[in-house]
């Protein structure tokens, strides 16, 4: 009873905050956005190498470039209040649809990247805590200082040169074997093989973060009364670890984890570049340069709300893992 | 999943004696028929469609679908596509189009005149370069189903190159007509008459097309599959070929570094085929509302201190020809060989400059000047930094000023807050179409790209060009863009360096890729595998 009232409760503060918070990115993005120099008609000549008056008036009509910046503003308002993220006159498609091939892309990577960084960091972490001064411990914390200081696009590049180039193991390139038309096992099969590299390069950094993180925690609760008090009680000193230890470290791991969601969309750019992952994150770094602001309005817009939708997993998270978050 | 390969020096040494082999046994094997090919492309286009935009990426896609009315050897001259026969009026004002019967659009419609006549008036009014090219058309008339004759004002001799399928597509009537062409579905999902059908484009992945069983010449296609694979990244290219995973790739594909490493596997096969029907020329413009390049000499200083030949070894690897004029070597019809007058002299240099009044201040340093760099290249940067230690040897000191490309676009041809700029331009098959526009005084226009960015204006010039855009004797046509050249070879509104060899790169097992001047931007429909 008293977990619903409070799911309710954080729900509800989420919802109201979250409308105002939305509402601001898209209004100060769409104004930084008519700082950057030149727009999508120039764009389009530019990479065509020809353009004459006529068609460069005629790209500006289509785009709507020829309105006035507050008139393009309360068009794109006013359609988002109907749902609708717009029309894209650079490629001649709705938004919606242009990001909804990328997006469960994205979802994926980011997903498989934060959970792959999560288990590992809290493994690596339980074990340098449990053996806190002993070898295994010096000998993680080594691994640990090379994942925390080498750049994901670094590991990256190397495990394409190790893995895809000399080995020829993994696939570099893409989120699958494009032509291949592969059904039911086959092709999970191999969506997951794309997924590795990818994966691993954007979670090496987090999974540094996060082992540190959870080994800190875990030796600050060693040292409270109720850890002594379980002892006392006799209890195995693995379920010591795991069911006090371990469920008090994870508040401080999960707060962080959902702060660096946005992180991880924004290493995602780079990521989806060197790997060529049709996702949102090489998608808003296309729209920057295409000046296609329709479609990058509907990526940041997108983006906050996933970043806000993570935002309520983890307190709800919270609030499981400790009842005492949440009451007010 | 990718094919394992791991080069050795032996295998290396190995495949270059298979690759001669095969080149010669090519032409005697009978072609195989099946099998994927995997195109791999840079940058992802807007479009599948050249209609409303002529940007590489969908100039490469285009034809695969929708067909032109020609096609062209490697000299450039005209063979049929969609048209069986042709001739050219002796005035130079009619141009009339006998077409292949029989010939259906994908969606079981027959191709007729009615669609070549709509298609040229949708290509006059919307497509960028179209509306110069087809300038003087009147009307296209259609006498019957298999008849078109194109009517013109005035002659337009570089009309019969303009007739590919990427340049010029023969679009269905049915599908435009009373549409808004810049929405119309049709650039999203083509239908046209060529080899093969358009089947998924997977937004920022890859497109497939599919072999056209209906297609007019019997036989072809061969293969079963393509698809187009786009990888932005230029590491990841090299590695797809590297490893087999793509096949073909053209515009030299990859970085210039890599092409030494790549050149040593023996599965690679590197081809200039097919890069004629269109050559850029790099160049240095200048401003002419600048303070310091307004002055004649100082761009004569500037043309003395570069080493065009220096330049090209070192940004380009060696891969291109210098060239003293925008008209570039690739054109040998129009193109003048003669070196530009001035030579490679620092110390004339140094005079010239003294003389317009920039002497050499306390610092050494006569005056500073930024220069931007049109970015769609990977040359960009290298060449500037060339440029700039050419430069500060006569005392001038260059900023490099980088942006992309919507901010040169802005900065140089709308804001024009530039002294001078590194760019290239398409020359494409025709001195009129594709170089008038730089230097013709008319196309001073604010805001269009590719005008005349120099503020260039010289009346002599402006009547050479107009008159070598009507002539239809083409030894006086000659005449009228040789004295062009010398004239602005001595004026320098730009500087032009050298006109880049492209290189197709692909696996061996790709034949026939590139039988036509425009290589594999024509409707490859002769392409197989071996294997």
């Amino acid at each position: 009873m008293r977990m619903g009232r409070r799911i309710a409760a954080t729900l509800k503060r989420t919802a109201l905050h979250a409308g105002p918070t939305v509402l601001g990115i898209i209004v100060l993005d769409f104004l930084f956005l008519q700082l950057m120099p030149g727009d999508a008609a120039d764009v389009i000549a530019i990479e065509a190498g020809a353009a004459t008056a006529e068609t460069m008036a005629m790209l500006r009509e289509r785009f709507g470039l020829d309105q006035p910046i507050i008139t393009q503003l309360g068009n794109f308002l006013s359609h988002l209040v109907q749902l609708d993220l717009g029309h894209s006159a650079r490629f001649n498609a709705s938004v919606l649809d242009i990001i909804m091939t990328r997006l469960p892309n994205t979802v994926l990577l980011m997903a498989t990247a934060l959970s792959l960084a999560l288990l590992m960091g809290i493994v690596m972490g339980s074990v340098m805590a449990a053996w806190a001064g002993k070898w295994p411990d010096r000998l993680l914390s080594v691994v640990v200082l090379l994942l925390y200081s080498m750049p994901g696009f670094w590991v990256g590049l190397m495990a394409i040169v190790l893995f895809s180039v000399k080995l020829g193991w993994l696939p570099n390139d893409s989120n699958m074997t494009v032509g291949a038309n592969y059904t039911g096992l086959a092709m999970i099969a191999d969506r997951a093989v794309h997924l590795v590299l990818p994966a691993l390069a954007l979670a090496s950094f987090f999974v540094a973060v996060y082992s540190r993180l959870v080994r800190a925690s875990m030796l600050e609760v060693q040292r409270q009364d109720f850890m002594r008090t379980a002892q006392a009680k006799g209890l195995h000193p693995f379920f010591i670890q795991l069911r006090h230890a371990l469920r008090n470290a994870l508040i401080p791991v999960t707060t962080v984890a959902g702060m660096h969601l946005g992180n991880l969309l924004g290493g995602a750019v780079v990521v989806e570049t060197l790997f060529g992952w049709p996702g949102m994150g090489r998608l808003a770094l296309e729209a920057v340069l295409a000046r296609d602001f329709a479609v990058l309005l509907g990526v940041l817009l997108l983006s906050s709300l996933l970043v806000i939708a993570a935002n309520v997993v983890i307190d709800l998270l919270h609030a499981w893992l400790d009842p005492r978050i949440g009451e007010t | 999943m990718t094919a394992k390969y791991r080069p050795t020096r032996r295998a290396a040494l190995m495949g270059f004696t298979a690759v001669a082999l095969a080149g010669g046994r090519a032409s005697a094997q009978a072609p195989k028929k099946g099998g994927t090919l995997t195109f791999l492309q840079g940058a992802e286009p807007t479009t599948l469609i050249s209609l409303t935009t002529v940007g590489t990426p969908s100039l490469t896609n285009s034809a695969k679908t929708t067909e032109g009315l020609l096609e062209y050897d490697y000299d450039i001259k005209p063979r049929p596509q969609l048209a069986t026969e042709w001739s050219i009026s002796p005035d130079g004002k009619s141009y009339t189009f006998k077409l292949r019967p029989n010939v259906k659009f994908h969606d079981g419609k027959p191709f007729t005149s009615a669609d070549v006549a709509y298609s040229i008036q949708l290509l006059k009014t919307v497509h960028p370069r179209g509306r110069n090219t087809y300038a003087n058309v009147v009307e296209v008339k259609t006498p019957d189903p298999l008849t078109a004759i194109i009517e013109l004002s005035k002659p337009a001799p570089y009309l019969i190159k303009a007739l590919t399928a990427a340049e010029s597509p023969m679009l269905p009537r049915h599908i435009y007509e009373g549409t808004d062409p810049l929405a119309n579905q049709n650039g999203n999902a083509p239908i046209g008459t060529g080899p093969y059908k358009f089947k998924e484009w997977v937004r920022g992945s890859h497109v497939i097309y599919e072999s056209n069983p209906d297609y007019w010449d019997p036989g072809l296609p061969r293969i079963e599959r393509m698809v187009c694979k786009f990888v932005r990244d230029s590491g990841a290219r090299s590695i797809a070929f590297e490893n087999g995973s793509g096949d073909i790739g053209y515009r030299t594909p990859v970085a210039l570094a890599d092409l030494e490493r790549l050149k040593k596997l023996p599965h690679l096969v590197f081809s200039t085929d097919g890069t004629s029907y269109s050559y850029n020329v790099q160049c240095l413009q200048f401003n002419f509302d600048s303070q310091f390049f307004k002055h004649l000499k100082v761009r004569q200083a500037v043309a003395h201190a570069i080493d065009r030949a220096a330049l090209l070894k070192t940004v380009a690897y060696g891969y291109g020809t210098v060239s003293y004029s925008p008209i570039a070597p690739g054109l040998k019809e129009y193109h003048d060989p003669t070196p530009s007058p001035y030579k490679l002299d620092l110390k004339k240099a140094e005079e010239l400059l003294d003389e317009a009044g920039f002497k050499r201040g306390a610092d050494k340093i006569r005056f500073k000047v930024p220069l931007d760099f049109n970015p769609i290249g990977d040359d960009g940067r290298r060449t500037c930094e060339f440029v700039r230690a050419s430069l500060s040897r006569i005392g001038i000191a260059v900023e490099v000023r980088a942006a992309d490309l919507s901010a040169f676009s802005k900065r140089v041809y709308t804001d024009r807050e530039f002294d001078f700029t590194y760019n290239g331009h398409s020359n494409l098959f025709d001195p009129t179409v594709g170089v008038q526009r730089i230097y013709w005084s008319k196309n001073f226009k604010k805001g269009v790209p590719f005008s005349n960015a120099s503020n260039y204006n010289n009346p002599k010039v402006d009547a050479l060009l107009e008159g070598a855009a009507v002539e239809n004797d083409p030894v006086k046509r000659k005449a009228m863009f040789m004295e062009f050249q010398k004239i602005v070879a001595e004026e320098l509104p730009d500087i032009s360096l050298y006109s880049p060899l492209y290189l197709t790169i692909k696996n061996k097992r790709v034949r026939e890729d590139s039988p036509t001047a425009d290589g594999v931007e024509g409707n490859m429909s002769r392409v197989w595998l071996d294997g």
